[in-house]
């Protein structure tokens, strides 16, 4: 069934500072406050492709249990997306940079 | 005077937080989450436009009054939020906070770790769009979020109700709520959940508002497969006239009851035994929530018992630790809390027979089904290592052949599937096929991070 690209649908407005992100290459705004899983499933409809295969999750637990959702920092380190709040300039990406595994 | 630790921050770390205050101490108290509430009693940034109170229903009036007394806390505990105990080595927690690694130590610990959704899993199941029932009220309060616009609830539990009326006031569409134990099951456990008639009738309450909304509200049913391409797009199952049924729907809801987060438990010494009616093993406790000398359990992560439960068992777990440090004996309040808590847990117990963890289900699953989300692990591997000549027949064994339960999660989603499996394949009950052990880092960290202060 249709999700018009994005899978979570937001139904409570928040107020804060807006905040500019980019995951993979493409621009995303963003509230203070959000979580980066939020921002990702709110905009689409994946947070990575799994490690083993390339199929792709979305996080799973939502609650810092599961490691499904772990997306990668421009820095090259992994950041737990449903726990982690997004911040102003974050550059993410659903691969681990090259040459990284992990 | 001794230092104090309670690990966790929901009701039951509350509830002994504020006795142990109110008699002179000033525990540290470790929250991995943001603000203090725990999983249940989660609180938004006060930037989202959210009514909890609306949200919370019949629980709302409670969920405050813990969120005062926290608050009148605060100045009187040592609290540190976004911090992770990510190992336990005698009396040394390991922590790690904003990417840091420290250490402190506790001559009495308390740990207060809550619960998170039990899983069987069904082909699909690793589909973006599929979540724990717990994360899709995780997203709505903490984000303001529905998983989906017409979400499937799944499962076995009577927290698909509500989860499903929660769904339905924010704007959300349900495509089903189905549940894998049949009517006539329930009924047979009615007379123990007469322990909570207030449960009994907030569950009584969802289904009536359920089909109200005319939702398919189903029992007895198989699931089959989540299916979509890439992402969610549908839940196939077999209702309980044995009739083939798909609902299109763009988000899935597992949730098979609770099971406690004991990892800790386990790094600390506690020991475990079989509990029948959960199917799982849990960390043994008396009837005040001691493990083991300097060691105490409440709340969830003990035994599920529900917030009420956990705030007592917290409360109860604190007067133990009054007494052990010489305080004089409290015996009334302890005598009310021993039997608040034995009565919750029970009615617990038999929710946990009415709806039931679908044993025959999850035995009965295909070998293409993933078990282990994390290693991407069939049910068939597990089956074809067992299978062989000498093949393990104990869930310890078995994950250190296939690396199921070996991932990210360290078995926290696919070890009750896993035990099940390992069972059936084996033709033992649950209790042969052994339990997961714990391993410290209890949760992935950076291998920098570890670095600082290796246990």
């Amino acid at each position: 069934m249709s999700t018009d690209g994005a899978q979570f649908m937001r139904v409570a407005t928040r107020r804060g500072a807006a905040i500019a992100l980019e995951f993979d290459g493409l621009p995303l705004a963003a509230t203070e406050g959000d979580s980066i899983l939020a921002v990702l499933l709110t905009h689409g409809l994946i947070l990575r492709r799994h490690e083993f295969g390339t199929e792709p999750r979305a996080g799973f637990c939502l609650m810092g249990a599961c490691q499904d959702c772990w997306v990668w920092s421009g820095h090259g380190g992994r950041l737990r997306a449903c726990t982690t709040p997004v911040a102003d300039g974050m550059i993410l990406a659903s691969q681990p940079p090259a040459g990284r595994h992990e | 005077m001794s230092s104090i630790v309670i690990v966790g921050a929901g009701p039951a770390g509350i509830a002994a937080a504020e006795l142990l205050c109110s008699h002179g101490h000033r525990p540290i108290m470790i929250d991995e989450g943001e603000r203090a509430g725990g999983q249940g009693y989660r609180r938004p940034s006060p930037d989202l436009d959210l009514d909890m109170h609306r949200l919370m229903g019949s629980e709302a009036s409670r969920y405050e009054a813990l969120h005062r007394c926290f608050a009148a806390l605060a100045e009187h505990i040592d609290y540190r939020p976004r911090t992770l105990v990510w190992a336990i080595e005698g009396s040394t927690l390991h922590l790690l906070h904003e990417g840091r690694a420290e250490t402190i130590e506790a001559d009495i610990l308390l740990l207060a770790t809550g619960a998170m959704d039990r899983v069987a899993p069904l082909p699909g199941w690793t589909l973006p769009g599929v979540f724990t029932l717990g994360g899709a009220q995780v997203a709505l309060k903490d984000q303001g979020c529905l998983i989906g616009r017409r979400v499937a609830f799944l499962g076995s539990s009577p927290l698909l109700l509500l989860a499903a009326k929660q769904y339905r006031q924010m704007g959300g569409t349900v495509a089903v709520i189905a549940d894998t134990t049949g009517l006539a099951a329930k009924a047979t456990a009615l007379p123990g959940l007469l322990a909570s008639p207030r449960t009994l009738l907030r569950g009584l309450g969802g289904m009536a508002g359920a089909l109200r909304a005319g939702t398919p509200l189903l029992h007895g049913v198989t699931p089959l497969a989540i299916e979509g391409d890439g992402h969610v797009q549908s839940l196939l199952l077999r209702d309980a006239a044995g009739r083939e049924r798909r609902f299109p729907c763009d988000a899935v809801a597992l949730g098979y009851g609770l099971k406690p987060e004991t990892q800790l438990a386990d790094l600390a010494g506690a020991r475990f035994a079989y509990d029948e009616a959960f199917r799982l093993f849990l960390p043994e406790t008396d009837a005040f929530g001691r493990a083991r000398p300097g060691l105490y359990l409440a709340g969830d992560g003990a035994s599920i018992g529900g917030a009420d439960a956990a705030e007592a068992s917290g409360a109860l777990a604190a007067h133990a630790i009054l007494a052990d440090l010489g305080a004089p004996p409290a015996a009334a309040a302890v005598r009310t809390l021993t039997r608040r808590v034995a009565r919750l847990r029970g009615f617990q117990r038999s929710l946990a027979r009415a709806f039931a963890w679908p044993v025959a289900q999850i035995r009965a699953l295909p070998d293409d089904t993933v078990l282990c989300r994390c290693e991407s692990v069939t049910i068939g591997a597990v089956r074809t290592a067992m299978a062989q000549a000498l093949g393990p027949v104990e869930v310890n064994r078995v994950k250190a052949m296939t690396r199921c339960g070996m991932g990210r999660c360290q078995g926290r989603v696919c070890g009750p599937a896993l035990q099940e499996i390992v069972a059936g394949a084996s033709g033992q009950d649950g209790t042969g096929a052994g339990r997961l052990r714990g391993q410290a880092p209890v949760k992935p960290i950076a291998l920098s991070a570890a670095g600082e202060s290796t246990p």
